[in-house]
This record gives C-alpha cells, sequence and structure tokens, in this order.
C-alpha cells in the first residue's frame, strides 16, 4: 500500500479548480432525458434486486454470488446472439426474425442463470445450512462464491469487455417536452414492471408463492406445516436466478459492450442497495428501490456536472434514508405481506 | 391456475417487447454510412511517409559485443482493459531487438516484459521490481501517462534511464527526473494541433469536450479545451470502467454539437461512440492517441465509421521495411505507437553496442544522443522532451485505421 500513496503524495494530482459545482441549468435541460434513462436502469436494477430480496426473505442471506448469477445470464445473451451473427452494428433482418433471435436469447440467458443460482445454492449455502454454520459463514461464502466466479471468467475470457452487440436501433417513439423516448427504453420499462408484477402476483397467489412466504416467516412452522423447506429455497434462488437472466438481457441491450467479467459487480451493488433503500424482503420495495437508485444516480450525475458522482449521489441518499427508515421505504415483509 | 395467469403474463411481457424492438428496427434505417446532416468532410488518406535517409537500425554494424547478461526490459500494459495498447509496443520492442541479436553475435541481449495493466495503481509493484535487478539497463515505458507518474521517481532513484513511447501528459517531464525520456510529441502540441484539426479541417462549428478521470484524459482535455475557445459549446467528464454514457450523450444532443472530442482511452471511447451514434448523433467523433486502436472500431462496430483520431505517432504501416518484418512477428499489422516502441529500444541498443553498457553510461547515452529513426529525428532537451515532434491525424475507412497526414507539430 505503502508503494502505491508515496509516488501519489510527491506529484501533486491535476484536479479542477473547483472540485464540486451544480449545475442547475444543465439539470433543467436534461430533467427529462436523465429521467426516462433514470427509469430504464432503475427497471434492471430492480430486477436484480428481486433476487436479492426473495433469497434474502426467505434465508436472511445477503446472497453477493447474484451479480455473478446476473452476468452468467449476460454471458448467455452474448454466446446465443454472437452464434446467430449478431455483432456491433445493428442486424439488418426482417421483424420476426429479431423477435425470434431475441425470445432465443431470452431463454438462453434465463437458463443460464437460474442454472448458475441453483449451482450456487447447491455447492455453497446447502451444506453450510445442514451443518447449522454461523451467519457470519454465510457472508462470508456467498462473497468468496462471487468473487471464484468472477475470476473463473476472468481466466476463461480475459479482462477484456466482449465485443458490442446491437440488438436492434432504438427508434424515437414518443416526444415528452422535447425529449425523445426510444424503443429500447420502452421496451425495457414496460417488460420489466411486466415481470416484477408477475413475480408479486405469483408470491402472493401461488400455492408456492404462500410456501415461500411460509419459510419467511417461520421456516420451523412452516416445515411442520408440510411445507418443502428445502424445495423452497431453490424455487426462490430458481426465480431470483430467471430475473436476473432476464435483467441481462435488457442490460446488454442497454449497454451493448457490457458482457465483462466483472460487468456484474456495480450493477450488482447498486441492485443490492435498491433492495435495501425499497426494505430488503419486500418485492414491491425491489421495484421501487430500483427505480429510485436509478432516477437518483442520473438526476446527481447531470446536477453535478460529471458521470464521478452518479455513485456517490445515490448511496448518500440511500444512507440518508435509512437513517430516517432503517427498514427501507417500504418496511421489508416478505413474510408478513398479505395473501 | 395462477401459475398459467403468471406465465401468459410473462409471455405477453415478452411479446410486447418483442414487437416494440422488432418495430424500432424495421423501420431504422440501415448502415451508418450515410453522413448526417452536418454534411461529413472526406479527407484523402494518404499512403506514403518520408522515412529519414540516415535513420539509425537495430542491426547497427553487427559488431556490438556485450556481455549475455545485459537486458533491457519493457513495463506497460500486457493485460488490462487497453492492454492493446501495450502489445502493440513490445511487439514494436521484440522485433527490434531481434533484429539486433541476429546481427551481431557478439552481444545477444534479454528482453523482459513487466506487466502494469496499464493502471498506476499496480504499476510501482513491476517497476520496483525492474530497478532491483540489476542486469537490466534501460527500459522502454511505461506507455501511459498515470502509470509513468507513479514510477517516475523510482526510475530516478535508481539512475535507470527509460523512454516512453507513448506517454503524453505534459507534467511528465516537469518533475525534475532526469531519466526520464519521451519519444514523441506531448499533449501540449497534441490538444492544439487536435483543435486546429477540428475547426480547419473537419469545420466542427460546435465541438463537445469529454475527457476522462486520468492524468492522460485530464491533461489532453485542458490543453485541447483552451486551443478550441469558442468553438466548444460544453464540456464532461466520465469515468473509467464507465458503461453507461446516456447522460452524457444527452447533453451532446441539447447542445447540439456538430463533433465530440473524446480525450481518454478506447475502452470507455468505443462504448461512448457507439451509444453516442444508437442515439442518432450524425457529427463526428474524433479521439486521441489512447483511442487510436483497431479494437476501438472491434468494440464499436460500424458505428466508428464517424471516427477520426489525432496522434503524435507516425504510421508504422507505411514504411514497408517496417510493416512487413513486424507482420512476420506479429501476424498483425503495426499498431500504435508499434514504430515508437520500435525507436526507442533502437536508441538504448545503439547504446550498447557502442559499449554503454552500465546504467550510468547508458543513461548518458541516451542525453546526449542525436540521430535519426525510423520515425524522427531524436534529440532530447534537458528535460526529456523532443524537440519537433509531428502529430498525425487519421480516420475510420472501411473499418480501418487509415492515416489523412501531419495535422499539427
Amino acid at each position: 500500500m505503502i508503494s502505491e500513496v508515496i509516488p501519489t503524495l510527491l506529484h501533486s494530482v491535476p484536479v479542477d479548480d473547483t472540485w464540486i459545482t451544480f449545475d442547475v441549468n444543465s439539470f433543467t435541460q436534461n430533467f427529462w432525458s436523465s429521467t426516462f434513462d433514470g427509469l430504464t436502469f432503475g427497471a434492471i436494477y430492480a430486477l436484480v434486486a428481486l433476487g436479492y430480496t426473495l433469497v434474502y426473505g426467505v434465508l436472511n442471506l445477503i446472497n453477493f454470488a447474484h451479480s455473478e448469477v446476473f452476468i452468467t445470464g449476460c454471458y448467455g445473451v452474448f454466446f446465443t446472439l454472437s452464434a446467430l451473427n449478431f455483432g456491433p452494428s445493428a442486424p439488418r433482418l426482417g421483424f420476426w426474425a429479431i423477435v425470434g433471435n431475441l425470445v432465443l436469447a431470452l431463454i438462453v440467458a434465463i437458463i443460464a442463470s437460474a442454472l448458475m443460482a441453483v449451482i450456487v445454492e447447491r455447492v455453497a449455502y446447502k451444506p453450510l445450512r445442514q451443518r447449522k454454520a454461523p451467519r457470519l459463514a454465510f457472508l462470508i461464502t456467498a462473497i468468496g462464491v462471487s468473487f471464484a466466479i468472477q475470476y473463473t471468467i476472468y481466466w476463461w475470457r480475459g479482462p477484456s469487455p466482449e465485443a458490442a452487440l446491437t440488438m436492434f436501433r432504438p427508434l424515437a417513439i414518443f416526444d415528452v417536452f422535447g425529449t425523445i423516448v426510444d424503443s429500447q427504453q420502452v421496451v425495457i420499462v414496460i417488460a420489466a414492471i411486466i415481470l416484477m408484477i408477475a413475480t408479486d402476483q405469483f408470491i402472493r397467489r401461488s400455492r408456492t408463492g404462500r410456501g415461500i412466504r411460509a419459510v419467511a416467516q417461520d421456516p420451523d412452522t412452516a416445515t411442520l406445516m408440510g411445507v418443502n423447506k428445502e424445495k423452497i429455497i431453490v424455487t426462490t434462488f430458481i426465480i431470483g436466478g430467471i430475473l436476473a437472466g432476464a435483467a441481462a438481457l435488457f442490460y446488454v441491450m442497454k449497454i451493448p459492450s457490457g458482457v465483462q467479467y466483472n460487468g456484474g459487480f456495480i450493477l450488482g451493488v447498486k441492485a443490492f442497495a435498491a433492495a435495501v433503500l425499497g426494505g430488503i424482503g419486500n418485492v414491491r420495495g425491489a421495484l421501487l428501490g430500483g427505480l429510485l437508485i436509478g432516477l437518483i444516480g442520473n438526476y446527481g450525475q447531470v446536477l453535478l456536472g460529471s458521470s464521478q458522482w452518479t455513485d456517490v449521489v445515490a448511496f448518500v441518499v440511500l444512507v440518508l434514508v435509512l437513517i430516517v427508515r432503517p427498514e427501507g421505504v417500504l418496511g421489508s415483509s416478505l413474510g408478513k405481506s398479505k395473501a | 391456475m395462477y401459475r398459467k395467469k403468471v406465465i401468459s403474463a410473462i409471455a405477453a411481457a415478452a411479446t410486447l417487447g418483442m414487437l416494440v424492438a422488432g418495430c424500432a428496427n424495421q423501420t431504422a434505417p440501415s448502415g451508418t454510412e450515410t453522413s448526417g446532416g452536418g454534411g461529413r468532410i472526406n479527407i484523402p488518406a494518404i499512403s506514403k511517409v518520408d522515412v529519414p535517409a540516415g535513420a539509425v537500425l537495430p542491426a547497427g554494424d553487427g559488431k556490438g559485443t556485450c556481455p549475455s547478461t545485459t537486458t533491457i526490459a519493457y513495463a506497460g500494459a500486457e493485460t488490462g482493459p487497453n492492454a492493446q495498447l501495450g502489445i502493440n509496443i513490445f511487439n514494436g520492442i521484440q522485433l527490434a531487438i531481434n533484429q539486433h541479436n541476429a546481427a551481431n553475435p557478439g552481444c545477444q541481449v534479454q528482453f523482459k516484459k513487466f506487466d502494469t495493466e496499464g493502471d498506476p495503481n499496480k504499476a510501482t509493484g513491476p517497476v520496483t521490481q525492474i530497478v532491483s535487478e540489476p542486469d537490466i539497463v534501460g527500459v522502454v515505458g511505461l506507455p501511459f501517462s498515470g502509470e509513468s507518474k507513479a514510477t517516475g521517481n523510482i526510475f530516478e532513484q535508481k539512475g535507470l534511464v527509460h523512454i516512453t513511447p507513448s506517454a503524453t501528459n505534459p507534467s511528465l517531464t516537469k518533475n525534475g527526473w532526469t531519466t526520464f525520456f519521451r519519444a514523441l510529441g506531448n499533449d501540449a502540441v497534441q490538444g492544439p494541433a487536435a483543435a486546429k484539426f477540428l475547426t480547419d479541417k473537419l469545420q466542427a462549428k460546435k465541438v463537445y469536450l469529454v475527457q476522462d478521470d486520468s492524468d492522460y484524459g485530464i491533461g489532453l482535455g485542458t490543453t485541447t479545451s483552451q486551443a478550441l475557445g469558442s468553438a466548444m459549446v460544453g464540456s464532461d467528464k466520465v469515468v473509467t470502467g464507465q458503461k453507461d454514457f446516456s447522460a452524457v450523450i444527452s447533453k451532446i444532443m441539447n447542445a447540439k454539437a456538430d463533433t465530440v472530442y473524446y480525450a481518454g482511452y478506447y475502452a470507455e471511447g468505443a462504448p461512448f461512440d457507439q451509444q453516442l451514434v444508437a442515439k442518432g448523433f450524425t457529427g463526428s467523433f474524433v479521439g486521441p492517441d489512447g483511442v487510436k486502436d483497431d479494437q476501438f472500431i472491434k468494440l464499436a462496430g460500424d458505428a466508428s465509421s464517424n471516427s477520426y483520431f489525432t496522434c503524435p505517432c507516425i504510421p508504422g504501416e507505411l514504411i514497408p521495411s517496417f510493416e512487413s518484418e513486424y507482420k512476420k512477428l506479429a501476424n498483425a499489422e503495426p499498431g500504435t505507437y508499434s514504430i515508437e516502441g520500435y525507436d526507442a529500444v533502437t536508441v538504448l541498443l545503439s547504446g550498447i553496442d557502442k559499449g554503454k553498457q552500465s546504467r550510468a553510461d547508458l543513461l548518458s547515452w541516451v542525453k546526449s544522443y542525436d540521430a535519426d529513426g525510423l520515425s524522427k529525428h531524436y534529440k532530447w532537451d534537458s528535460t526529456g522532451e523532443l524537440a519537433t515532434p509531428d502529430v498525425y491525424g487519421y480516420k475510420v475507412e472501411n473499418g480501418k485505421i487509415v492515416p489523412i497526414g501531419v495535422i499539427g507539430k
């Protein structure tokens, strides 16, 4: 460490004259465009956040490897679309050809992510559960698994991002106060929200959903009432994996060059923050938290005039909200939600 | 029953999504080759450069003798997000050393590579290792400005001469270092040359300047914006590793900029240009030496056809003798700074052949060096800067980077 710090100390770092400025003019000018982009990213964060929230609700475990479940889905999308001859340039294909290809990529991504989620659960968490390991052991294992997967991908694919994959050329759909909303944003936000409503309804209404809520509320009683706890846990990981796989497709759609060994890390941290902000364990909270993190980050970036501020602003707001509402905006309540 | 509902809801979502996606593609214009409303300027490519007649070559006179332990090192990126810029350089070095050793049976110089990943935080380790190996008498590196700044003192303390083939931050020669030499023009030259290129050759009226957070990006951004003056309509910053540029792009679109200058590296520049074009930007994208690499085209795809580059580097691919030999070794065309790496190590090799085989001797050899290399004349002032280095312009043509001539001195 010291040897890294000293050279920096010896030479003054070039910085701008003013290190913080508020650009209100730019904020008002770019308000709508940053809103729409914020919502688009928020929708992706929310899908990933659901994976954190569900697992936390059921196991009281922060599954740090969930960001790798997500990036596995991204590689699923990448390999499928590469095999289908997609590349950095928008493909010149007909309407149904693109629909078919994207559905195929979605299915592969979902399978890849869900499979990775189940593998993580079986290899890393189940043995600990059977041996009644303390809570801390799970946490450390989660971090360890996350790094293990990340660097396995590094070893396999190298440090550079994969070549960009453009799925379709975004087209202006409508105009809000002079700002264009494009097809990409509409697709991502609508599809993500529908997926989240479906998940919410599934948890609230289906038999398996009831099982998930029962285990979240009281695992022992649930087991006595005939709920197969192990099956419920695996199902929870699978649902998280499916949503992460879908998020992967939308993420690559939005960021065509985002497929990289550590590409899930920051996104995972933000999605986890979204889950906490909305109220961890709360499905609707994940949606709200995701959209809020997306919006706040983008607003902060425009207001403060540099991308360097996106994460600073998002996390400062997270801390402030948690000071006022330690349980998150909507409170943590997977077990308590009404059927 | 509910499960069925859920599945049908998901199916509905997917279908809706794909519908919109499909529509978008169907009605979108095909190809980006057509220039936007701004009317892109066509600047023809050049096909040859002048090579100094009496250029010093690595082979020398073939009579060099040196101990078999004599070693030259390369320190810089071999891996990492901008690895290709380093690979171009050490292939150039390797070529020069191979030619030298083939011609001089009495002097077989060893070549060692040390990976910094181009990261200032990681560079101090390998450099400390280099200076502690007594057999290493000269170094080519480090390629990037941030890592050069972080390690210059280590070289200075051990009196080890190092020639950077590509670090362009002007402040590097203002640290009082006596062991640092720059084999190309710095950004105090490149910035104004870029500004002139933008406003004269590309006839840009509204330039938007975006810089990254590296020493290189900040330095080049500053010199370029000063030279641009009123032609600059706005500026913004991005961070290393950034993937989403939507906020910057909406500012650029709102400012109605006709040209974007990006001071940074290709790892961020490529996705930036790709997203810029995807959002409907029809103007030109101009990047500096850190962006000028085939990786940029690979990562940005068709979007890169709107791109130009400024670079204090000489197009080595236009020097036939160098190009063919390089191709044999690296199985690729010479890249950005391949020839600078080749020339820099040639300066060191010619010293070793002349018997300058200790660190102190080789350092004073470089200090008083005054001769032509393949790419330019090498004679450094007391701070380690060259006298009148050229800045070249490049453009993307049919998916390849081609030179368009000297744009400034």
